[in-house]
């Protein structure tokens, strides 16, 4: 996995509560049975006018102009503001990774959905929870400034407006090391393989039907 | 200390904690199905690693898989792709059971574990799929999870978790005949909205829950992802017993008189403590009908559109007024006078042999109306078809001009041919109103399965209270 320490990056803002995993990546998109070349099709129906299906080549479809991401002033936007419970609907990773794929590294929002929440950590992608006060001004200087950016420090745990304001931001432990680090999380857990054998052997004395 | 149920599902599972409360947790069932999975296996395959337990998992194809035509197989190349790579992933890897695509017992994957018996209370149930809820209904520990979890899973039987606060939602009284646990669960989602329940595992209980049947249950479990909760569950009781007994993979004889002293333990203790508590008389719930682009945005089919200036907070305001521009509906409309284009009676969240009981009670005998394009019947599992078969259902429906189909999700999520077109609206058993969910511009009203099929006789929304009262 790609670690992440810091980050600076060009801020785009999603106005709209409860985007769901649909919104972010379309189901005809998770036929595929890879993990990558998601991020054209990322919003795929309000980012095009004509419906999207796998396969496309995307520089060719009709770009709806008033969607966020297709105004010039966001290209190459790397941080994502977005609003409450963003990520809601389904378990499917095919969500950030459309967001990774595109060229997100960081979103921020006063709230994620859980499952989506958790599923970033495991790509990379940093999810940032701040309160919705903070995150209502944020939208405001993201739309009054062209350019708007934001520096986001994982070790300290912090992001760094451009006028110099900073806002902390809580993140367990254990994802903050894996996310520096770039650990793979199943090597991490399979360290502790004596320790999972001996619970199994418990259990299977405890609950002998779950393994008959 | 006294302890929740779910306090006693998660304290029999951890195998190590780390200093930050994140917890390993035994994982004992893996169900499997063909979208979630491919790039977990592939994962595995790269890394050289192997399934920790490979008898732990029960895998289907059910997401990509048509409806009808089975003898033409798949169609589309892609969903095809997708679903022989399960097949030749479990090929290599094993499985416990796999209920390959044209199998009589394959189905929606959901339907099909409890139905096998392969999902047992007291389990940590998991599978990539965000309704892995449903299975709470058998006082279990189940939830949905992402690719990458699949494949921690699949390489180490464990899953990385924190836990989740309590939350107790209490449905008293009884509810009214013509009133489901569809309405149930749509009105609590209402009443708690979409992140309600963020952060929580929640436990059903009341005497509207004790009273309703495992189907019932499982509905309402089903749909605890879409108040925000990773997990919903119902503690056991005899009507848990009762489903399980002879299931295939249930245990049996003298390990099932142990297993059911352990089970009659799986009940939250009288004085454990939850950190949130919500309570809703079920006796006042009344057919619930969704208006919007999110299953919170509901009413009771005596209610009208609202009128989003009616929302103080402004988000929701905003919300409400993309909703109503994008499902074409006018403030103050009544939901009565909505009229619909398609029907989908199917589902995890409906399409078990109660659900398809309840549709035909109402359809018995009445015609689809004309202006109804088309209604689909979509049963859970080839268990289930071969039930309403057996029972004479699917001739209640045909003769009513419905369709009977294969098992799967179909137009639950649109990933095969069963879709909307754009601007359609439908009537639906399923548990997503998003935009899009059903088909690209496709507008959908959640219902319970008789909502649903009364819709279908009448072309609009209708109280069906009046059919079966
Ligand atoms: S029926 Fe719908 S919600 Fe259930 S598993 Fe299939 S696609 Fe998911």
């Amino acid at each position: 996995m790609r670690p992440f320490t810091t980050h600076e990056g060009l801020v785009a803002p999603l106005d709209r509560a409860n985007v769901d995993t649909d919104a972010i990546i379309p189901k005809q998109f998770l036929k595929s049975i890879k993990r990558t070349g998601f991020g054209p099709y990322l919003f795929d129906e309000w980012r095009y006018l004509d419906h999207g299906e796998p396969g496309m080549d995307c520089a060719r479809r009709p770009k709806n102009p008033a969607f966020v991401l297709n105004q010039p002033r966001y290209e190459g936007a790397t941080i994502l503001l977005a609003r409450e419970n963003f990520g809601c609907g389904s378990s499917r990773e095919h969500a950030p990774w459309a967001l990774a794929d595109y060229g997100f590294r960081a979103l921020i929002a006063p709230s994620f959905a859980d499952i989506f929440y958790n599923n970033c950590f495991k790509n990379g992608l940093l999810p940032i929870v701040l309160p919705a006060a903070a995150v209502d001004d944020l939208f405001r200087q993201v739309e009054a400034t062209p350019g708007y950016r934001l520096v986001i420090d994982l070790p300290t745990q912090t992001v760094r407006r451009p006028d110099g304001l900073v806002l902390a931001f809580e993140i367990d432990a254990f994802r903050k090391e894996c996310l520096l680090n770039g650990w793979d999380e199943i090597g991490l857990t399979l360290r502790h393989a004596d320790e999972i054998r001996a619970f199994e052997a418990r259990h299977r004395e405890a609950y002998p039907w779950l393994f008959a | 200390m006294p302890k929740t149920l779910y306090d006693k599902l998660w304290d029999s599972h951890v195998v190590r904690t780390e200093a930050d409360g994140t917890a390993l947790i035994y994982i004992d069932r893996h169900l499997v199905h063909e979208v979630t999975s491919p790039q977990a296996f592939e994962g595995l395959r790269l890394a050289g690693r192997k399934p920790w337990r490979a008898t732990s998992i029960v895998a289907t194809a059910d997401h990509n898989t048509p409806t009808d035509h089975w003898e033409r197989g798949i169609d589309d190349p892609i969903s095809r792709e997708q679903v022989e790579t399960l097949d030749a992933n479990i090929r290599q890897f094993g499985a416990l059971a796999y209920y390959p695509f044209r199998d009589p017992r394959q189905g929606i994957v959901h339907v099909i574990g409890p139905e096998n018996g392969a999902t047992l209370p007291g389990m940590t149930v998991v599978c990539g799929d965000s309704h892995t809820s449903t299975h709470g209904a058998f006082a279990c520990l189940a939830h949905g999870i992402g690719t990458s979890e699949v494949e921690h899973v699949l390489a180490t039987q464990c899953l990385l978790q924190k836990k989740s606060k309590n939350m107790l939602i209490r449905l008293e009284g009884v509810a009214s005949p013509g009133v489901y646990a569809k309405d149930l669960i749509l009105a609590v989602i209402g009443r708690i909205g979409t992140a309600g329940g963020t952060g929580y595992a929640i436990e059903f209980a009341g005497e509207a829950i004790s009273a309703l049947s495992m189907e019932g249950r499982m509905t309402v479990c089903n749909m605890a992802i879409e108040a925000g909760a990773r997990a919903g569950m119902v503690a056991v009781d005899d009507k848990t017993i009762e489903y399980l007994r002879d299931k295939p993979f249930a245990p049996k004889g003298e390990l099932w008189e142990r297993a059911l002293a352990y089970w009659r333990t799986l009940v939250s203790d009288a004085d454990a403590h939850f950190d949130a508590l919500v309570s809703l008389d079920a006796s006042t719930i009344k057919p619930q009908v969704t208006w919007g682009t999110s299953p919170e945005m509901v009413t009771d089919i005596e209610g009208v559109v609202p009128d989003p200036s009616s929302f103080k907070d402004p988000v929701k305001r905003e919300g409400a007024m993309r909703a109503l521009a994008y499902m074409g509906l006018a403030p103050g409309t009544r939901i009565v006078d909505i009229s619909i284009d398609q029907v989908f009676i199917g589902s995890c969240t409906n399409s078990r042999i109660e659900d398809l009981r309840a549709a035909a009670a109402v359809v018995k005998g009445r015609k689809k109306a004309a202006s109804v394009k088309r209604v689909l019947v979509v049963p859970g599992s080839g268990q289930v078809k071969r039930q309403a078969e057996a029972e004479g259902l699917h001739r209640i429906f045909l003769e009513a001009g419905f369709e009977w189909r294969e098992p799967g999700c179909s137009m639950c999520l649109a990933m095969n041919a069963d879709r909307l077109e754009p601007g359609e609206r439908c009537a639906s058993t399923s548990n997503r109103n998003f935009e899009g969910r059903q088909g690209a511009g496709g507008r959908t009203h959640l219902v319970s399965p008789a909502m649903a099929a009364a819709a279908a006789i009448a072309g609009h929304f209708v109280d069906v209270r009046e059919f079966v009262g």
